[in-house]
């Protein structure tokens, strides 16, 4: 008899122990896949952070710029510099021809004309005079000197000739490329040229979504949940929109991309691939769940307040608006910050509604066209230069960060502002 | 004089029947103790008497209950000014989450009775006086009412209830989550009370009945058996219910 009971106590002993083991190992595998994950990510992506310069020698001829004598400033701002940009790239190697001047040439970004006047109408001085200009180089030679170019490749299937790698050799050797912290990938639009791509028309497109997001989905949410906990009958009626809220939560999102595609685009016309359509988009996805948050916070006001406010003569709105409510907003506020997260990496209901064009302007408010960074990920994902594969990885850590950020927030006010019930 | 009259009151939870046939004179100025055991019916009268039971959707009440001759039960009856009139106190200490100061004065900023800070800090101050609570927070009572301990927030939600000045005020056991001490400072408290307020309390200990009240009510299985002076109740019951109750033998 008490052998028999011994030997059930170890067996239970011995299941909880084994349960204990099966629960690590999966805290274990979540933690690895994680790690694996994020180390993927940073280890493509960091060198996106980072940006190739040419130093080349630039002579400002005004003969060569159609400049007169002493120019005011609207001279130089038309003055031709395509002339000077293409000698200037030529001269890297005195006994090119035509051909090898082409791609010298293309050793730099298109942007370099612009470049180069920057560099004078910053300091009008130059004229007649030569100095070293940072030109932007070409993606590849970017991914060369960051070492992610197979360089052993035969030459006809690289995009970079030999004579090209050849110059830059030489420009490395002379200490003439430089690598330095990339801020046109914050400040630039997208571009089909990845060493100019950059993520500010998808950042702010991103914002304006969340925004106008927000406008909407919050107070909708906060009111439709407040009548519905503290006014709304408990009937059939509001069991049903209830069940309702709860299965419009777990509605793909791709389907809320199609109802703004046929309601807001085809029939009420708004502008095509605008934060202002995206936001209304998301906050239709992002109103179930405001809604249940909202409801149960206002669920875990106790109610006893309820009670002592009604005993004291409150009014049903006053002991809501005075009581209920300001107690339910923490949990209330951390609920939309995670709503608005989600709404945030959400890219299928943008791609309908057009929010996955080619945008190369950065939106300076919600009317106009925009990209959002989710977007931004699948665009350039989509692309085939090899200069996207760090952007794509760079461009989610961004995004990542944006949504920890958020994520904290949320946890911020929900411990610091949540009443604790004794 | 008669504060509070109820007559014919019958109370449902859905199809369930909770009070049958209430018939009870509340005494004006006087503690009127309602005493059962559990789930016999007292609290839910009580809370018909200031209609709290509106609350609860699936709560009817039928019947007539006058207060100062007027029917509460009647449509004509605002709810809101009638809570103004009665006071309640409940089981659980329940004082807003806010400040001491803002728990006593919330009754009067939603009734208007204040018209200036001046005004506001006295009814405060004598509402926390009443309550016997004055002496120990008056240095902190911009503090959460919640910091409190169990005794001193009972208190504070009388003070918040007197604050309004009602003509009755209900309590709903209010010593059950309190120790002897508290419970003693509010028994006190309750005898100060009956000078300017009627009150009807609810409670589970006879013992307490028996100090605080003039008047009490039996109430069994949503009946009131037997109602009268303490007095009478506690030392010479009609009724044998009454008798086995208060001599221990069931509840």
């Amino acid at each position: 008899m008490n052998k028999s009971k011994e030997q059930l106590l170890n067996k239970r002993y011995k299941a909880e122990q084994r349960f204990r083991l099966y629960g690590l190992s999966a805290i274990f595998m979540a933690l690895l896949f994680l790690t694996i994950f994020i180390f993927k990510i940073f280890s493509t992506g960091y060198s996106a952070f980072q940006k190739t310069w040419l130093i080349v020698p630039v002579t400002f001829d005004a003969e060569l710029m159609m400049l007169e004598q002493n120019p005011s400033n609207e001279d130089l701002q038309d003055a031709d510099y395509y002339d000077i940009a293409l000698k200037s790239m030529a001269d890297l190697d005195p006994n090119a021809n035509e051909d090898q001047e082409n791609e010298l040439k293309r050793m730099v970004s298109y942007f370099f004309e612009k470049e180069i006047k920057n560099e004078l109408l910053n300091n009008p001085g130059l004229i007649g005079k030569t100095k070293e200009v940072y030109l932007t180089a070409s993606d590849d030679l970017d991914q060369v000197f960051k070492g992610n170019y197979p360089r052993d490749l035969p030459e006809d299937q690289r995009r970079v000739s030999d004579y090209q790698l050849k110059i830059f050799d030489q420009l490395v050797a002379k200490g003439k490329v430089e690598s330095k912290f990339n801020i046109s990938f914050f400040t630039y639009a997208d571009s089909r040229e990845p060493e100019l791509a950059g993520i500010a028309s998808s950042f702010m497109g991103s914002i304006f979504s969340i925004l106008v997001c927000l406008m909407i989905a919050f107070p909708v949410a906060v009111l439709a949940a407040i009548y519905l906990e503290e006014f709304a009958p408990k009937n059939r009626f509001t069991d049903f929109i209830e069940v309702n809220i709860n299965n419009l939560a777990a509605v793909p999102s791709i389907v809320f991309g199609l109802l703004g595609l046929g309601v807001l685009l085809a029939i009420f016309h708004l502008p095509r691939s605008t934060p202002l359509v995206g936001g209304i988009t998301l906050s239709l996805m992002t109103l179930p769940t405001i809604i249940i948050a909202a409801r149960a916070s206002l669920k875990a006001v106790p109610p006893s307040i309820r009670e002592a406010a009604l005993a004291m003569g409150a009014s049903r709105m006053q002991t809501t608006m005075h009581h209920t409510v300001p107690l339910s907003m923490p949990g209330t506020l951390s609920g939309t910050i995670i709503g608005l997260a989600q709404a945030l990496g959400e890219t299928a209901p943008l791609i309908l509604i057009g929010m996955v064009a080619f945008v190369n302007t950065i939106p300076g408010s919600p009317m106009d066209p925009a990209a959002s960074l989710p977007v931004q990920i699948y665009i350039w994902a989509e692309s085939a230069e090899r200069g996207f594969v760090e952007k794509v990885s760079a461009c989610i850590m961004v995004l990542l960060g944006f949504l920890i950020i958020m994520n904290l927030f949320a946890q911020i006010i929900r411990h610091k502002f949540e009443k604790k019930w004794s | 004089m008669i504060k509070i009259k109820a007559k014919n009151v019958d109370v449902f939870y859905g199809k369930k029947q909770a009070l049958y046939n209430i018939g009870l004179d509340i005494e004006e100025n006087q503690v009127t103790a309602l005493i059962g055991p559990s789930g016999c019916g007292k609290s839910t009268f009580l809370r018909c008497l200031n209609r709290m039971n509106d609350v609860i959707d699936i709560c009817r009440v039928k019947g007539e209950i006058l207060i100062n001759d007027f029917n509460i039960n009647d449509k004509s009856c605002d709810v809101v000014r009638l809570r103004e009139k009665i006071g309640m106190v409940f089981q659980k200490p329940n004082p807003f989450p806010k400040t001491l100061y803002e728990n006593v004065s919330y009754g009067p900023t939603i009734h208007g009775m204040a018209q200036s800070k001046q005004e506001m800090d006295e009814i405060v101050e004598t509402s926390l006086k009443k309550a016997a609570l004055w002496e120990e927070v008056k240095d902190r009572l911009h503090e959460p009412g919640t910091g409190l301990s169990g005794g001193q927030q009972q208190r504070l939600c009388i003070a918040r209830a007197i604050s309004v000045r009602p003509e009755v005020i209900l309590m709903d056991e209010p010593c059950s989550a309190l120790d002897p001490i508290a419970t003693a400072q509010i028994e006190e408290l309750i005898d100060e009370l009956k000078k300017e307020h009627t009150i009807i309390i609810v409670t589970h200990s006879m013992a307490q009945a028996a100090r605080v009240s003039q008047n009490t009510g039996f109430f069994h299985l949503g009946h009131l058996i037997e109602h009268g002076s303490t007095d009478k109740i506690f030392k010479n019951p009609d009724n044998t219910k009454t008798q086995d109750y208060i001599t221990g033998r069931f509840g």
